[in-house]
């Protein structure tokens, strides 16, 4: 795994060292950061304490959260203020902005690291970012809301999802041009690559379904359906989506259906639902993909999902309506 | 953009003076982002839909060749008086509604090659409405969107029957157009007052506040209102303890004595009352409703045409995405989204996203997509939006609110339905006395 360190990092990595064992297991060295929609603050949560051990108060209406590559600083979108604000990870202080333009939903960093795609809501824009000089390079008109972004694993496409229009934009990373539209289930929440950049999934809130879409074809390649027993169809809103290292298995978040879906990515079979706490929304693994971690809106919680076993195993208070979560080592 | 004579406007543009003494605006094409220095747009698209169309495009914006469908709206341009200076009529209510619609589609459009245009046709109280549809019919206009009431509007699809155009009622809430006077092609956007009644009794008798007074008006519409709530008691377990008209004397506005007045005459009005939870209301013409709150002579909650009501829309709504819809709005519009302004959007929503589902806008095939069992419009209410195939009213959850936030959403939780729970407001299949051909 090539991930640098943070200071902390390094103390952790020193304290195992020095065989304290009962606190360095593999998942124990990492700190979730789960933005508050409602709240204006990121609570950070120690996986090892298993509790939230500080919140740090940003912008409002803070949705999409992302760690940048180097693990140093959280990007996280601070939708009615319209910007996107750098907190240190070690500091927890904000050090800076991004000139995210009008209400960043949520955004995408390019698998080099930079620069980051942003979808602005009210904009019907995708702002592209440079990082490190921190300026708009460039902004493609897109559909109506734009809310999923996603980078293939080769960096070669960024899709974005329109909510309104219905759509997933497929966008070149050179020329930074719109080269596709694919027409997919109401109101399209999150894009999603497969690690082998072979599909991508795009869940649909009001649809109820995932589109999985061939990215080269630019076709619909298969709807993947939910059926929750006692549960009506209208109750099932997928919005999260992430895929296990190996690309076998996909978890996709049900919203009110307050469930994660766990869904065999090979056979698009669902196999498993996990009852997590209420309106769960976003997702992130563990960087050992020990655990999922879910944000639920409306139980003002995360829940933790054992990924092996394929149970949840512990719920974590942070702050109100929690939208997204990012995962970084200590 | 708009081009209209109309002094309401504030873009130039040519009137279109037609026959029947009615004036026609062209609304249309989507307010473009305004071009910034750092943009760098793509100049071929490419589109791709789950049906397998491929159409070629040349630019970003809305291409010379963009196939164009344009749609009408035969509109009531005079609106009654409302009690609270809050709710004072705008004249572009429900046709500002509309034009987001048309910027929203042709935002999409962009991407399907479609383009979308509104015409404007403001009616006047004396204006013959069918005078008004023909001149539409004349620009080869079949879909048209319609707030007019229910007289008018049965004229209209009488009319329109025998040239085929499909009329959207974005207005009026007549349960008898969704019944005995059913029309094949009429799609209902607006709710009934069997939905919007069934909505406020269901979340009533949740509350446990099942004994109601019934005080309604003394209009027709009020009196409509009036047999709505009734028969919702009685489907949800309610009971009107006692029923109390109130006769419209014409002079009860606050604008002078009138403070005084209704200080001293609600809580008369309301004196003597056998024991009762809420006081529910059926006032459609704004005669009374407004001064009950407060004035009571028990002191008890206030709901249906004042207090809390039941609405498909209501500026401070929230939840689902209402944020954006309620931004978007308010920057075109300039003021807050209303119900009417609401259902005028959803029903150009649903004609875009028919014409995007189908990749045509040819009008007969957009209505064939938008009658299919699958068709849904997400329009932030949490669900989606479909239609009704035995009367064509679009089943929607109804908001409560009170006119500060959203109180509660209706289908209630608890009142199920085999098939889906928005089919718990209003008149469902069984009861259904529309005998479409």
């Amino acid at each position: 795994m090539q991930i640098a360190l943070t200071r902390r990092g390094w103390t952790a990595a020193l304290l195992c060292g020095l065989a304290i064992a009962s606190i360095c297991g593999p998942a124990d060295a990492y700190m979730a950061y789960v933005s508050n929609e409602r709240d204006n603050t990121i609570s950070v949560v120690d996986l090892a304490q298993m509790e939230t051990v500080k919140t740090v108060p940003v912008g409002q209406r803070p949705r999409g959260i992302t760690l940048t590559k180097d693990g140093k600083d959280i990007l996280v979108c601070a939708s009615d203020d319209d910007t996107i604000q750098i907190v240190d990870t070690t500091s927890l202080q904000i050090v800076g902005t991004l000139p995210s333009g009008p209400d960043p939903e949520t955004f995408a960093l390019h698998v080099s690291g930079n620069p980051l795609y942003v979808s602005n809501e009210d904009d019907n824009m995708v702002t592209i970012i440079d990082v490190p000089t921190r300026k708009v390079i460039a902004e493609v008109p897109t559909g109506v809301e734009p809310e999923g972004m996603a980078v293939s694993p080769d960096g070669a496409i960024i899709v974005n999802t329109s909510e309104t229009t219905n759509m997933a934009h497929f966008i070149d990373y050179q020329s930074r041009k719109m080269v596709a539209s694919v027409l997919v289930g109401a109101r399209p929440r999150i894009a999603m690559f497969k690690h082998d950049g072979s599909e991508v999934w795009v869940s649909s809130e009001l649809g109820g379904t995932v589109s999985v879409v061939d990215p080269v074809k630019h076709v619909v390649i298969h709807t993947i359906s939910f059926d929750v027993q006692g549960l009506r169809a209208d109750a099932i809103q997928p919005v999260g989506i992430q895929f296990t290292a190996d690309d076998a298995m996909a978890f996709v978040a049900l919203g009110p259906a307050n469930r994660v879906a766990v869904i065999d990515a090979k056979t698009y079979t669902v196999r498993k639902y996990l009852l997590v706490g209420q309106r769960v929304w976003q997702m992130a693994f563990t960087p050992d993909q020990k655990y999922l971690l879910t944000t639920n809106g409306l139980s003002n919680d995360i829940s933790l999902i054992d990924v092996a076993d394929l149970k949840v195993v512990k719920s974590i208070q942070v702050g109100r309506l929690p939208w997204g979560v990012a995962v970084s080592p200590k | 953009m708009i081009s209209c004579g109309n002094s309401i406007f504030a873009d130039g543009g040519g009137p279109q003076p037609l026959n029947g003494g009615t004036e026609f605006c062209i609304l249309s094409l989507m307010e473009r982002p305004t071009p910034r220095p750092y943009s760098r747009f793509g100049r071929r698209i490419l589109i791709t839909a789950t049906a397998g169309a491929m159409l070629a495009g040349t630019g970003y914006s809305v291409r010379a060749d963009a196939a164009v469908l344009r749609i009408g709206y035969i509109r009531a341009a005079e609106q009654s008086q409302t009690i609270s200076l809050l709710d004072k009529p705008t004249r572009d209510d429900g046709l500002a509604g509309a034009l987001l619609a048309i910027d929203d589609n042709n935002t999409t459009g962009r991407f399907t090659g479609q383009q979308f245009e509104l015409v404007d046709s403001p009616l006047r109280a004396e204006d013959d409405p069918v005078l008004a549809l023909t001149a539409l019919s004349q620009q080869n206009i079949s879909l048209a969107l319609t707030d007019i009431p229910a007289d008018g509007l049965l004229r209209l699809a009488a009319a329109g029957g025998a040239k085929g155009i499909t009329l959207f009622n974005v207005k009026a809430p007549d349960d008898a157009l969704r019944q005995q006077d059913c029309r094949a092609n009429v799609i209902h956007v607006a709710p009934s007052r069997a939905m919007l009644a069934d909505a406020l009794a269901q979340y009533l008798v949740w509350k446990k506040w099942s004994r109601w007074v019934l005080v309604y008006g003394s209009h027709p519409n009020d009196l409509l209102l009036a047999d709505a709530y009734r028969r919702s008691a009685k489907r949800f377990g309610a009971r009107i303890v006692k029923e109390q008209q109130f006769k419209d004397s014409s002079g009860a506005r606050q604008t002078d004595s009138g403070l005084v007045e209704t200080q001293q005459q609600m809580p008369v009005f309301t004196q003597g009352l056998p024991d009762y939870d809420v006081l529910v209301t059926a006032d459609e013409s704004e005669v009374f409703a407004d001064y009950l709150p407060f004035r009571t002579w028990d002191a008890r909650p206030v709901a249906g045409s004042a207090g809390l009501r039941p609405v498909s829309w209501d500026p401070s709504s929230e939840s689902w995405g209402g944020t954006q819809l309620q931004d978007r709005f308010e920057r075109k519009a300039h003021r807050l989204m209303t119900p009417l302004d609401t259902q005028a959007w959803t029903a150009v929503r649903m004609i875009g996203e028919a014409a995007s589902r189908s990749t045509s806008i040819d009008p007969a095939r957009i209505m064939q997509t938008m009658r299919s069992a699958d068709f849904g419009i997400a329009a932030y209410k949490g669900k989606k939006l479909s239609l009704r195939d035995w009367d064509w009213q679009l089943r929607q959850p109804i908001l409560l609110a009170d006119g500060r936030t959203v109180v509660s959403v209706s289908p209630q939780p608890g009142f199920l339905h085999q098939f889906t729970e928005l089919d718990t407001l209003g008149f469902d299949r069984p009861e259904t006395q529309c005998k479409l051909p």
